[in-house]
């Protein structure tokens, strides 16, 4: 486990990963997303037990191999070498995304380019002239998996917000998303819209506001 | 007696004609048929239709087929890669056309294609561009779309081992979308690492019974696309 404070500002990407595999209950079916979401299998909380499934055919997926143990043909939906754990199973892809597709992934971390305060999800193309649009399995785990989290950076490279009022690009699915991890805040989607949940140390939620294009709910007060 | 084994990749993909609708198995790298694409490329069929998760590799597989000119349109989930730019340089110069499908409604239609069920509806894109002008039906409270299944004229398959009925294993990850194209083509073609003979296969592990199988072609050292991408290696 990460210390998680420590006299910083906001959290790194790992620590966005190991706060959202907190959040996982215990024996969970969990599908992982390409980018920051691949670092959740690395911090399983103690005494919790959960199974990964990779889409393309993969249920029991492992940590990488250890260097020149990689094998062509076990790797992930990201394309990268993986593992298969004791316990492990292959299948090809009717029965992967019957998984997905009939609803019995408990839990997806998936990354994004936006999401809005209604838990619209877009990741999947910028609608821009040119732009080369690549859905893999995201609409298909929106549309089937129980429980979505979101991880990514609060803002873009260029500091424009990803959390909005309403996506601009093209939606990956409607009313998707349940909670939000970021480098400065772990925020639910309620009905009433975008809620922190959490503050990163160091962040305050006037700044986490500041870069925020929808209204957000303070924490609740327990 | 059957026999559909096949001495060399030439004959096995030589009938494939211009304008042909080809499934590609495999995942990235993982089960993709490369050498019967290459084969593919020797024989020069052209104006084809590829259905294939993604668009290939460096300049090897699948990118090298595209590469050459040979597919006029790319059936696909996910045509980016960090390893190709051979699809995006073609597709932004208006030279490739492209219909995008969720890369799970993909396998439903090839498995829908291939058990005669034409049609379905999934709840997968509802409120999304890629809905846009199809059906959608209200079923028990929830938005479905409807999507067509999927037919080739050909697929082009790898695996780990068969026979000469056609009985196929598979290898790890490398199955993916395998099993399910070798039942949605006319033609089905297969590149095995191992030709065993007839009960070689013990039939609780055959995942994909002979019947969907026309042709095998032992290819027992395939090529691994990465190390030809790390290589530099352009095919031809």
């Amino acid at each position: 486990m990460l210390p998680m404070t420590g006299g910083m500002k906001g959290w790194t990407r790992e620590q966005m990963a190991m706060r959202a595999a907190m959040d996982i209950p215990d024996g969970s079916y969990v599908n992982l997303g390409i980018g920051i979401p691949e670092l959740v299998a690395k911090f399983v909380p103690e005494g919790r037990e959960f199974i990964y499934h990779t889409e393309n055919g993969l249920l029991g997926m492992g940590p990488e191999p250890a260097p020149g143990a990689e094998d062509s043909e076990l790797i992930n939906a990201g394309k990268k070498a993986v593992t298969a754990l004791p316990g492990a199973s292959f299948f090809h892809h009717c029965d992967s995304f019957t998984m997905i597709r009939g609803g019995h992934i408990d839990v997806c971390v998936l990354g994004a380019m936006q999401i809005s305060q209604y838990g619209d999800l877009a990741n999947w193309s910028t609608g821009a002239k040119g732009a080369i649009p690549a859905v893999g399995g995201a609409m298909d785990l929106v549309a089937g998996v129980k429980t979505i989290f979101v991880i990514s950076q609060h803002t873009t490279k260029n500091g424009a917000a990803k959390l909005v009022e309403k996506c601009s690009y093209p939606l990956t699915g409607k009313q998707v998303v349940t909670r939000i991890f970021t480098n400065l805040a772990i925020i639910d989607v309620t009905p009433e819209g975008f809620r922190v949940r959490e503050l990163a140390p160091g962040i305050g939620f006037e700044e986490v506001c500041a870069k925020t294009d929808a209204p957000l709910l303070p924490l609740e007060e327990t | 007696m059957i026999n559909k084994l096949i001495s060399s990749i030439a004959s096995a993909v030589k009938d494939i004609p211009d304008g042909a609708t080809v499934m590609i198995g495999g995942f990235g790298e993982a089960g993709s048929p490369t050498a019967l694409i290459h084969g593919l490329i020797d024989q020069g069929a052209k104006e084809l239709t590829v259905i294939n998760n993604n668009t290939g590799n460096g300049e090897v597989g699948l990118a090298a087929l595209i590469a050459s000119g040979r597919v006029k349109k790319m059936i696909c989930s996910y045509p980016r890669s960090s390893h190709s730019k051979v699809f995006p340089e073609l597709y932004r110069a208006g030279k490739i056309m492209l219909e995008i499908v969720p890369q799970g409604t993909l396998a439903e239609r090839i498995r829908a294609g291939g058990a005669g069920i034409p049609a379905f509806y999934t709840a997968t894109t509802v409120n999304t561009p890629l809905a846009e002008g199809k059906e959608i039906r209200r079923i028990e409270g929830r938005d479905y779309v409807l999507e067509y299944g999927l037919k080739a004229d050909y697929a082009l398959i790898k695996c780990e081992r068969a026979d000469r009925l056609g009985n196929l294993t598979y290898n790890k990850t490398a199955r993916n979308f395998n099993p399910i194209m070798c039942t949605a083509a006319n033609i089905t073609i297969v590149q095995a690492r191992k030709i065993v003979d007839v009960g070689g296969l013990d039939p609780e592990n055959v995942i994909t019974p002979n019947i969907f199988v026309d042709r095998v072609v032992e290819v027992a050292n395939p090529v691994i696309e990465s190390d030809l991408v790390a290589e530099g290696i352009c095919y031809p």
